[in-house]
């Protein structure tokens, strides 16, 4: 009974690669759902010939100017923001750590609401920009305290995890000031942004959040394997040679750069980046090599099927994205808590 | 390769934790022994240069802040007291981050022959496709064992890497190091509790007691009653076994320790 390493290894890995492909087509078929469905559904004929530009002008236009940019959008932020919690929640070797449950979409929902209430119809159009402008300046803005109160005591990662707590408590707190001070319209507004909305969103937007992907995954790509051993513990980590503070710092950065990015445009849809990790984790550990493609896939499908629900739930209105991805994701993810057979945190 | 460390000092705040360690380990299996607290696993963290203490550690002749980072944490694994990791990896994946410095985003076979070798060297390949979260305390203390030994190195510092190992694999355990450290000329520095094992397999034993080095040498000159009633406060006989290794029996405490922090 002697087998090759090789043959092992290979037998450990080609798993994962089948959960990676699953979850691929699973993304794929969800997205083309995503665009079928609406007031008017379309057949999947009619998506693929309006993609590739031969359908009929009618067709064009659904796909080309509603559809694409929400679908698109549930797909690309879905990844960005799996893909934050899941460096997250390996960088601070914490279960809970998420764009969400550290503040960064609080603060993301207070520059938003800031724009709202005190900025947005003084200038025509400033919804447009102020809005997402002050939301990823804020959500950024936040990171940044994160990482400056943490690193006061040394950057150990409780001291960020109840940094970013105290800013959720915070920014929840002054979300609810300019909600008392708003008018009912303002307030409408603010609200609905919170709920989180794909609605806003335009091809334009989509290709930002899109080259922002791009250009961070390579990033985390290269650092794969020491990411992998800083589950290890930091001594261990360290002992192999790892820089993990300035592993840590750059890792954050590029987390920050990424949720902002993300929740900016689409408000506050953060249980996607705490729960695909999570899943991306049962299914393939903690390789990072297969952990955080599986974790974007995942955010990506979770936020792709909660935007088709979303239009499914009120016919002819488009429910808010943040509620439905909270519908749908809290019973997946408990049955998949009571589902396992083994510790995963 | 020649490990020296010249009257080293270290304090985390502000009490002095090391007080001018100085020690030389070469080619064969050192054992620090010493009560809890007195500054093993502390000395073993400077010498993997994970702290900044005052003094110097060369290896073979060259001041390790003065090494390349590369070439230093290529030369020195280091097994830590912590806890292993629970990662949700595979033993085969938790092994192999070992060889972290070759590992490139498509694992190459060489790396993947020395984890598998290693593996079953500690006998733990049956476990290779388990993941850490579901092993038990000794499985995963042996994953970490491997995961220090696949560097390849030429110092290993093991930190109680007996902790939680049942009493044969203890045995071979130190079988296997002593035989590695042998053929491929290793040096070993290991912290240890358990002195019959520190007298069986160390070469030379640094007997530590609140930041000092109190006494060194072969385990014949330093296992003596005396040292072990003045450094742990234990009464114990010490009677030499029929191949000249000595054997320590702890007989009672000499009374509650008075230097209890
Ligand atoms: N991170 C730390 N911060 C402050 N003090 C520390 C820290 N780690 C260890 N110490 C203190 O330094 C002293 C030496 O600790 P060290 O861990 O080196 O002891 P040890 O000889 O390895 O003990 P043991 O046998 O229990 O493992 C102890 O008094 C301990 O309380
Ligand atoms: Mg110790």
């Amino acid at each position: 009974m002697k087998s090759e390493p090789k043959e092992i290894y290979s037998g450990i890995t080609s798993r994962k690669y089948i959960f990676i492909l699953m979850m691929g087509t699973a993304v794929v078929l969800s997205f083309i759902l995503d665009i079928m469905s609406g007031p008017a559904w379309l057949s999947v004929r009619e998506v693929v010939l309006a993609l590739l530009g031969l359908g009929d002008s009618t067709g064009h236009a659904i796909v080309w100017v509603i559809r694409l940019p929400m679908a698109a959008m549930a797909v690309v932020v879905g990844a960005a923001l799996g893909i934050a919690g899941a460096e997250m929640q390996t960088i601070l070797d914490n279960p809970l750590a998420s764009p969400y449950t550290l503040g960064i979409s609080a603060a993301a929902g207070f520059g938003a609401a800031l724009a709202f209430v005190l900025g947005v119809g003084v200038v025509p159009f400033a919804e447009e920009i102020l809005v997402p402008f002050n939301a990823f300046f804020f959500s950024f803005l936040c990171c940044l305290a994160i990482y400056f109160i943490a690193n006061k005591k040394k950057g150990t990662t409780e001291t960020i995890v109840l940094a970013g707590i105290a800013l959720l408590f915070l920014f929840n707190s002054m979300i609810a000031l300019l909600e008392y001070i708003a008018s009912a319209d303002e307030l409408q507004a603010v609200i609905f942004w919170l709920f989180g909305s794909l609605s806003k969103a335009t091809l334009p937007k989509v290709a930002i959040v899109f080259v922002v992907l791009i250009l961070i995954i390579p990033i985390f790509a290269l650092d794969a394997w020491k990411l992998t051993a800083l589950r290890l513990g930091d001594n261990k980590a360290k002992s192999l040679g790892i820089n993990v503070e300035k592993l840590r710092v750059k890792a954050f950065v590029l987390i920050s750069i990424l949720t902002a990015t993300a929740v900016c445009f689409v408000g506050t849809i953060g249980f996607v980046g705490l729960v695909a990790p999570h899943i991306s984790r049962m299914l393939v550990g903690e390789d990072q090599r297969y952990f955080m493609p599986l974790s974007a896939l995942g955010g990506a499908f979770l936020l792709s099927v909660a935007s088709i629900a979303s239009k499914l739930v009120v016919p002819g209105a488009i429910f808010p994205i943040g509620i439905a991805t909270s519908f749908i994701g809290v019973p997946f993810f408990l049955f998949m808590i009571l589902r396992r057979r083994r510790d995963f945190w | 390769m020649k490990l020296e460390v010249f009257d080293l000092s270290y304090s985390y705040s502000t009490t002095p934790v090391l007080k001018g360690i100085s020690l030389t380990a070469e080619k064969m299996v050192t054992a620090i022994i010493g009560p809890n607290g007195a500054g093993k696993s502390t000395l073993l963290t400077c010498i993997a240069g994970l702290l900044r203490p005052e003094g110097k550690i060369l290896l073979n002749g060259t001041d390790i802040r003065k090494m390349d980072r590369d070439d230093f944490s290529k030369a020195l694994s280091y097994l830590p007291q912590d806890a292993p990791s629970r990662a949700v990896l595979t033993v085969f994946e938790a092994v192999l981050l070992g060889r972290l410095h070759s590992l490139k985003w498509r694992v190459g076979e060489e790396d993947l022959g020395i984890v598998y070798r290693v593996m079953g060297e500690l006998g733990i390949e049956e476990l290779a496709s388990r993941t850490l979260n579901e092993l038990s305390g000794g499985q995963r203390q042996m994953v970490s064992i491997a995961q220090a030994l696949v560097k390849e190195p030429e110092i290993l510092l093991m930190d109680e890497p007996t902790n939680s190992l049942d009493l044969q694999r203890q045995l071979e355990l130190f079988e296997l190091i002593r035989e590695i450290s042998a053929d491929k000329q290793i040096t070993l520095v290991t912290a240890l509790h358990d002195l019959n094992l520190a007298a069986r397999y160390a070469d030379h034993i640094v007997v530590m007691k609140e930041g000092e080095v109190v006494s060194s040498g072969s385990p014949n000159k330093v296992l003596t009653c005396e040292m072990i009633e003045s450094v742990y406060g234990v009464h114990a006989r010490v009677s030499v076994d029929e191949e000249g290794i000595p054997e320590i029996l702890p007989v009672c405490s000499a009374g509650r320790r008075k230097n209890h922090k």
